[in-house]
Parts: structure tokens; sequence; C-alpha cells
């Protein structure tokens, strides 16, 4: 009986054990002793037919109720967006697929100028001179950042805002516990929720390699004073780090032309599904100076010609950076990355265009701004809790119902409705607060559904 | 034994296809959107974006581009994909299927767990497939690649010693023949890395060893079967020799698809342990990521396992997720792991069954033996390491005799290879093999593609003594010929912007 997966059936096996004069397929095994030889077959289940597995796992997911079938609204990292039907279709395409990392470029032409043209949109975008063909995700993105920043500048303190996402906090604690950096989180104006500059400038010294702060912030809000902190950064001589949720970028302006050197975010709503967190797109870029791109971490993608020197291609560069060339010098262990989710937001940012990317910007920051005003005007909800410009994402406060988050969004699934992620246990100090997103998927009549099954609820 | 093989090439003015910020025209949208809101937004001024100079193009020609490009690149189902250590075996369409559906992919990580017991319940069953395979008790299945995972098991491995008082222990040994990525990761956690050599027989030299260890151990990482795809018959002794020191052992998952079903890394002593999801599991490698690289562990590191763990509660029969664990070292990149790969991989686990997968490195194992007795004796090519017992998954030859004969090392024969029609093993890998083929057949190829294989590379090797000329200019029946790397490293060229500025 032969193999979908496995050409050669038993017969041909034994054909070919026969022609290199081996008695059994078990002698390929000789080499590992008796004493470790698994004596029982593994306890799996399977093998089950291609019919059957699908049933099975259709099965299984059916326990999910996906936000195609409730109404969600869930971000906090990652964003449901819609993905328009041709870059899911396009990378799909098999070459793409199942291909490796380039390592025989000739043959490898399509991934490496996809991921060449990624790299150049996301420099457009962010206005850095050179971004990396991926990292894992923002958070860890976030850990190469701090990393990056102590060996450009010699110095072992990285500065993050107080209200950063817990989990990417506890990303980066374990990323720079290597060569044990010092975290510092700096304050918030009550009032905005953003950053407290002259905080800040407190804790800047010569020892601090980076300042970190997000743009738009966690809970939605923008850094208004960013101005401000690239300065007090650079004088300070410490390297400016902003992470970004690229949709925002259509319509808010570049990292790079507010001082920004090294740029960070999470390329997910670039045309890749939420899929429960993951796989996700670390975005990574920086300015064009050799200190800078010489020590980032991941793959580069660069330009060259063939030896012909007329015909243009694409090859990995600068190599002398990574793992298997420079073994524990290396600036990162990363080598698989998250590639194809870089092609789809190439495909992705192709498809939008300028025009295309500052409408869906302008869609998401409108219908935010639609949606508080309809939860602000209920009782006893404080929608948002800081008084600062929001882009698709706000924070909701129910302290004033006498409800608790987790109480107020059990009421909400019961109407078909999924309501915003509980702050709680991250930022107690906030009371009952939910983070609520928004975007091009909401419909007005959506945002009026959770506006009145809210104020049924508070009242 | 003809190269009659040719690639697809797309070919604009600069005798390939255009870059897509070439392509395209102002005003043009491959978009729509629904109407917006009208509402009065409040982003400042200093805040708002003047200009974004991203291409402006028509579906159909993002289409068309992206199509073209998509030709011009080589993946397992355009043919063979031997290169070593990446397992590149077929990945069955089912499984993406199956990842495409909307109750995986357009799930949220923050759903209420009521809403997403389906996908708590596939984690929890894919952890104890992955646990049975590979020895161990409990797996993280968040790390999102190999070097991720490698890297985790380091800060698993601090966290242990610390745990137990061990502060001392700064050292992370790593054999010769390892991947990079080990010595990177130990060195990224803040070990000094102590490289071991290899013995004549391309094992770990035990005296070596012997003598590396010591009270400032932390852990040894070793791949099993090595690099040389040879399996490491004495691991129970090297187990001993490290854990004698009061060190761990970290098995490299990468080359687990030649023993499965055969032996199990936790059986060897092995206590954490990595998976290769991209490779072992079918799961697609997408041109470099996504992949995945889950961490498997012994019970005594459990406690420290990166938050949350997939739990059931058996009296309320619902999964959960258990952020509640005071020894964990917390979190090392957002959610839970690259769940869309890993559905891919629970799937395949169910196509195989334990038979399948015992008959995959049976398979493979068969694969990389034939290729290996086929091969040697070729003139040109020689095995450097023990070859009188089987290899494992891959071999690995040495172009030497052929490089001291003709000049025409592993790259010119790895290039020629392509006009073939076939991707080229991994060369120069490991550095302790000069001019190194590195060849993982997979048990995906049938015996007339290994056949093939062989036979290109005997023809190449004649081809090196009758015409070394054409092997230097390979590749020619690819989309581009050979490509000059030293130039593109010298100056870089990363965006389209500074190709602009370049030329100007």
């Amino acid at each position: 009986m032969g193999h979908p997966y496995i050409p050669n059936t038993r017969e041909v096996r034994g054909q070919m054990l026969k022609e290199i004069g081996v008695a059994s397929v078990d002698e390929l095994f000789t080499d590992i002793s008796a004493k470790i030889r698994l004596r029982h077959k593994l306890k799996l289940p399977g093998p089950m037919s291609e019919l059957e597995v699908k049933r099975h796992v259709r099965a299984i997911l059916a326990r999910n109720r996906p936000f195609t079938q409730i109404l969600s609204f869930l971000g906090g990292g990652v964003w449901p967006h819609h993905i328009p039907a041709h870059v899911r279709e396009l990378v799909r395409r098999s070459e793409f697929l199942t291909s490796y990392t380039p390592y025989q470029p000739e043959a490898s032409q399509g991934m490496l100028q996809a991921l060449f043209e990624y790299q150049s949109m996301i420099c457009e975008l962010t206005g850095m001179d050179a971004a990396n063909a991926s990292m894992y995700d923002w958070a860890t993105s976030l850990g190469e950042a701090a990393l990056m920043c102590a060996r450009v500048t010699g110095r072992r303190k990285f500065i993050v805002p107080a209200l950063i996402n817990p989990e990417r906090f506890s990303t980066l604690q374990n990323y720079v516990s290597g060569p044990g950096l010092e975290l510092i989180k700096i304050g918030y104006d009550s009032r905005t929720g953003q950053l407290d500059v002259s905080q800040l400038r407190k804790e800047l010294g010569q020892d601090v390699a980076g300042v970190y702060v997000e743009n738009p912030s966690y809970l939605g809000f923008l850094e208004t004073h960013v101005d401000k902190v690239a300065k007090a950064a650079h004088e300070a001589g410490a390297l400016f780090v902003v992470g970004v949720n690229p949709i925002s970028l259509g319509l808010l302006r570049a990292p790079g032309d507010y001082g920004a050197d090294i740029v960070i975010g999470e390329g997910q709503p670039l045309g890749n599904p939420v899929s429960f967190g993951g796989p996700l797109l670390g975005i990574f870029a920086c300015r064009d100076e050799v200190k800078l791109v010489r020590q980032m971490p991941g793959r580069l993608i660069g330009m060259t010609t063939a030896l012909d020197g007329r015909t243009r291609g694409y090859v990995m560069v600068l190599q002398t950076r990574e793992q298997h060339i420079r073994r524990e010098r290396a600036t990162s262990s990363i080598c698989s990355n998250e590639a194809l989710c870089g092609v789809a937001a190439a495909i992705y940012l192709a498809s939008l265009g300028p025009r295309g990317l500052r409408e869906l910007g302008e869609a998401c920051a409108a219908s935010a701004n639609y949606a508080m005003r309809k939860l602000r005007a209920i009782k006893d909800l404080k929608v948002p809790i800081f008084d600062a410009p929001h882009f698709n994402e706000f924070t909701l406060n129910c302290d004033d119902v006498g409800m608790s988050v987790a109480k107020l969004n059990a009421e909400l699934l019961k109407r078909d409705i999924h309501g915003g992620k509980p702050l709680r246990g991250e930022f107690p100090e906030l009371g009952e607060t939910s983070l609520m997103c928004v975007t091009e998927l909401h419909t007005k009549e959506d945002i009026d559904r959770l506006a009145s099954a809210l104020a049924e609820i508070a009242g | 034994m003809m190269a009659n093989y040719r690639q697809a090439r797309w070919a604009g003015d600069a005798l390939l296809e255009p870059l897509i910020f070439e392509l395209g025209k102002p005003g043009r949208v491959g978009y729509t959107l629904p109407p917006k809101l009208h509402e009065q937004l409040r982003i400042p001024k200093n805040l708002l974006r003047e200009k974004l100079e991203i291409p402006e193009l028509s579906e159909v020609e993002v289409v068309r581009h992206y199509t073209r490009l998509s030709q011009m690149n080589y993946g397992v189902d355009s043919g063979i994909y031997p290169l070593g250590s990446c397992t590149m075996k077929y990945n069955p369409k089912v499984c993406e299927e199956l990842a495409s559906l909307e109750e995986a992919a357009y799930i949220h990580p923050y759903q209420i767990e009521d809403t997403a017991q389906g996908a708590l319940e596939l984690m929890y069953r894919l952890e104890r497939c992955l646990a049975e395979v590979a020895g161990v008790d409990r797996v993280c299945l968040h790390p999102s690649a190999g070097a991720h995972g490698e890297f985790v098991a380091m800060l698993l491995t601090r966290a242990y010693h610390k745990f137990k008082g061990d502060g001392n222990r700064t050292q992370v040994i790593v054999p010769d023949s390892a991947h990079g990525t080990n010595p990177a990761s130990a060195s990224m956690a803040g070990y000094e890395v102590v490289t071991v050599p290899s013995d004549a027989r391309g094992r770990v030299d035990l005296k070596a060893l012997e003598t590396a260890v010591s009270e400032r151990t932390a852990a040894l990482m070793l791949t099993n079967p090595n690099t040389l795809g040879l399996f490491e018959d004495e691991i129970l002794k090297i187990a001993e020799i490290v854990h004698g020191v009061g060190g761990l052992l970290f098995y490299d998952g990468a080359n687990l698809n030649g023993i499965l079903g055969k032996a199990r890394p936790g059986d060897m002593g092995f206590d954490i342990v990595h998976f290769n999801i991209h490779k072992t599991f079918a799961t697609p490698h997408g041109g470099g990521g996504p992949g995945a690289g889950p961490v498997g562990v012994k019970g005594k590191l459990e406690k420290f396992l990166p938050v949350p763990v997939v739990e059931f509660d058996e009296k309320r029969k619902r999964y959960y997720l258990d952020y509640d664990r005071p020894h964990s070292i917390g979190k090392v990149k957002a959610f839970y792991g690259n769940f869309g790969v890993l559905v891919k991989a629970y799937a395949y686990i169910l196509l195989m069954g334990a038979e399948g997968l015992a008959e995959v490195s049976e398979a493979a194992v068969l694969n990389a033996n034939y290729i290996m007795r086929k091969l040697s004796g070729t003139k040109g090519y020689e095995l450097k390491f023990d070859s009188s017992g089987p290899c494992k998954h891959e071999v690995v030859f040495s172009v030497e005799p052929l490089k001291r004969e003709t000049g025409i090392g592993a790259k010119d024969v790895a290039k020629r290879l392509l006009d073939y029609g076939m991707h080229a093993p991994t060369y120069y890998f490991p550095p302790i093999v000069p001019e190194a083929l590195m060849i993982e057949p997979t048990e995906s190829e049938p015996r007339e593609e290994l056949d093939r294989f062989v036979g290109a590379l005997k023809v190449i090797a004649d081809e090196a003594r009758r015409s070394p000329d054409k092997l230097r200019s390979a590749p020619t029946a690819t989309a581009v010929g050979r490509l000059d790397e030293v130039k593109a490293s010298r100056e870089p060229i990363l965006r389209w912007k500074m190709y602009h500025k370049h030329r100007a």
C-alpha cells in the first residue's frame, strides 16, 4: 500500500535496501542503542484519512466563535481588518508558500524581490532608510530594539512608557535579561495618558541607551509630544525608538519625520489574519547609518546584479551580522522569521496605495470617533478615560455603573457582542476599564448596536 | 543526462520583472472600501502625514506582478529540495485549508475563553502529541521559530539554575558541528559559549566534553542526529557527563525527522527539547517563515515555562489559559504562539498517526542512505567522517577531492544543480567539513528523483573536468544568472529609493 506523502512504497523501499546492501530497514537504526530504542508505538491519534481529519479538526474549531459571527471590539496588539481576496490568494501561491529561506538566490528571485519591496514600503511608511525582512512580532522587535540600542551606544538603560502592554513589557524583560539591561518605566500625565516628558528628562542621563514610545499608544491615544521626546532623547545621546500600528501611518506622520532612529511595530494588520495571535509580523526599521544598519538583527535583502553587471537581482546581504556566519557573536539568533507575512504586507500595501491607506486610516479613526461619541453619551460610562486624540482604539470605564468589565462583557456576549479587553489586571489604577478597538469592519449600525446594548446593560 | 530545465523569467528593462515601484500610475487603486463616517478628527497637525510614496496600482497589475514573482521562485511543489537540516518535505494541502477556516483565522487571542474553546482544545491536544513524540512532560507552544525556541530554552535553563541557587553557571557547551543558532541563542541569553570538537567518527569528542564541563556548565546544546546526519550513539554517556556536573541537556529538534517513533530525546536524557514544526511536522516554510518552535521540558522545568499554559478543568469540562504560575519566566512573545501554523501541525499528526510518523523516519533515513551509497565511490566526492554505519535523515559529502582536482568546489556544484531543475543542498555547512554538501532528501522524494539527483551530481563531476567554466558560470537556467553577492554587501542597496539614488 502506498502513502500519499511517501511516494516510495514498501516494495520499492525493499528494492532500495537490497540495492544498497542493507538487509532490513531496522539495520538503518542499529546506531541507536537498544537502551534508548522506543519499544512502544507512540500514543498518538490517527492515522486518519483526509476526510476524517477535516471532520475532526472542523469539529474542534467549531467550538470557536470567530469575529465574523459575533460583533467583536477586540484589538490591543492585533487588529481585525478586511483582507482583500487577492492578497490571501497570492500569498498562498505554492511557489512562495513551499520555499525555504532563499539560500539559492538565483532560484528564489520571486521571494527575494517581494521581500525587497516589503522592506522598501516599510521604509516609506515609517520614514526609515532600512527595514529588515521581518521579526517574529512587535514584542520581540521591541526586545531586539533595546538590545540594538545597547550595542550601538554601549549604554545599559532603556526607557519605556508605563502604559505599555504588559505582555510586551514582559517579553522585553526576557530579551534584555541576557546582557542585564536596566528597564525604566516613565509615568504618564493623568489627564491625557501621554508620557510625562518632565519625568523623562529627569531620568535621561549619559547611561540611557534608548527611549521608547508607542504611537498610537497601547491604550489608543496619540503621543502628541513626540517631537519633544525625540529632542530630549537625542540631547542625552540616546536613540529614539517608536512602536507603531502601521495601519495608522496612511494618516499619521512617519516616525522618521519626528526623529525616530528605530521604528518597530506589528505588521499583522497589513493583510494578515488575526489567527488567535499568530503568526504575526514584527516590523523593524532604522535610519541609514553604518553603525545602525550593521547592528540590525535579522535578515536583510539587497539589490545587486548578476555577474554580467547588467541583470538586476536580489540576494540576502550583510549576512556577517547573522548567526550562521557569526555564531555567538551574531546580532541576534533569529533565522526563520515571518517572511510570508511580509509578502502579504507588501501585496496589501501595493493594493491600497497611499490613497487607500489614508482613506482606511481616516475610516478607522472616524468610526472610533463616532463610537466614542455614542458611548460617552451613555450615563455612567466614561469614554475614553484620557483626554487626548485617539486613533482607532480607546478606553471605556464603567466604574460608575457599579459593574466589572468582566460582567459587562458577559452581558454583551449574551447579545452576541464581544466587548473590549479588560485592563484591570494590567493597570489596577485605571479601575474597571476596557480597551476597545474599531476598524473598517464595523459599520455604523454595528456601533449603534453596541451603544444600545451598553445603554441597556448600564441603565 | 541533459540539463534542460528552464525556470520562468519575467523581464522588464532591467532584465528582470520591474519593481512594484516602477509599475502603476498615479490614481490607480487596487482596493475598495465602504463609505466612511463623517466625523471631525482631532488629530493634531504635527502628527498628520503629508505624503506617502508607495506604489499606485490596480488589482489586476498587483496580481500579475506577484504571480510573476511567484513563478520565479522554487518551492517544494516545484521539485526536490534537499537542503540539509531544513527538512523540506511535502506540505499536505488539507492542512492549509483547515488553517484558513474562519474558525481558525478569524479568532482573537483576547476572546473570552468560552468563545475560543476550540482553539484552546487544539493547542492542548497538540501539546500532548508533541510531548509524546519527544518523551517530555510539558510543551510550550509559544516560540515562533527554532532559534526562538532555543532562546527560550536558554531562559528556562537560567531560571532553573537560579531557582536552585546555582548562580555561577555561566557557560553553555556547543559542539563545533552545531547550527549557528545554538551559540547565538545561548549568547543572547547571556551565556558564554564553549565549543567542543567532534571526534574522527563525527560525533561529540567525549574526552573534550569531559574537559569542558565544570560547575560552571549551565547546559549542553546538542542536535541528534547531528548535522553530519550521524546519530550521537554515545548519548547516554554524554548525558551522564553533563548531568554529572549539574548541567542540563538541550535537544535541538532540527533533525527530529530522522528518529520519529524510533527514539525520543526525553528517553536519551535530554531535559529540554525544541521542535521545528515547519520541518518535522510538514508546515510550509513560506520563504523564511512563519514557522513554529515549541519547547518541551521534563517535569523539573515545567514551572518555569512561559505564561499562559493551556489547562483543562475536569470539573467544568472546559479549557483555560493559566497565568497563575509564580515561577514562570513570563512572556517570550505576544499571545500564545503561531496558532495558524500549529493547526497545520496538528492536522498533519492526525493524518500520519504513530505508524505514519515512524514510516516517515524510515523512508527519510532510507532515502538519505540510498544517496550516500549511490554517490559514494564517485570520484570527486567523499565522506569525511564515519561511513561504516548508516546515516540518519541526511548525509554530508565533501567536494574537496573535486576541488583539488579541478578547482570546482561545493558552491559551483550546488549552482550547477539548479540548472538540472533541482534545488541545491546546503553547502559549506557544517563548517567542520571542507567543501560540504549537506543533503537531506526527506521521505517525500520518490526513488526516480533520487536517481536523477545522484545522476546529476555524477554528471557535474564530469563537467568539472571537461568544461569547468560551465560550472563557474552556472546557473543559467534560473530566472537570473549567478548573482554578485560581494557587491551586494559592500554597498548595500536595501530599498527602492537607495537604488534610485545609487543609479543617479
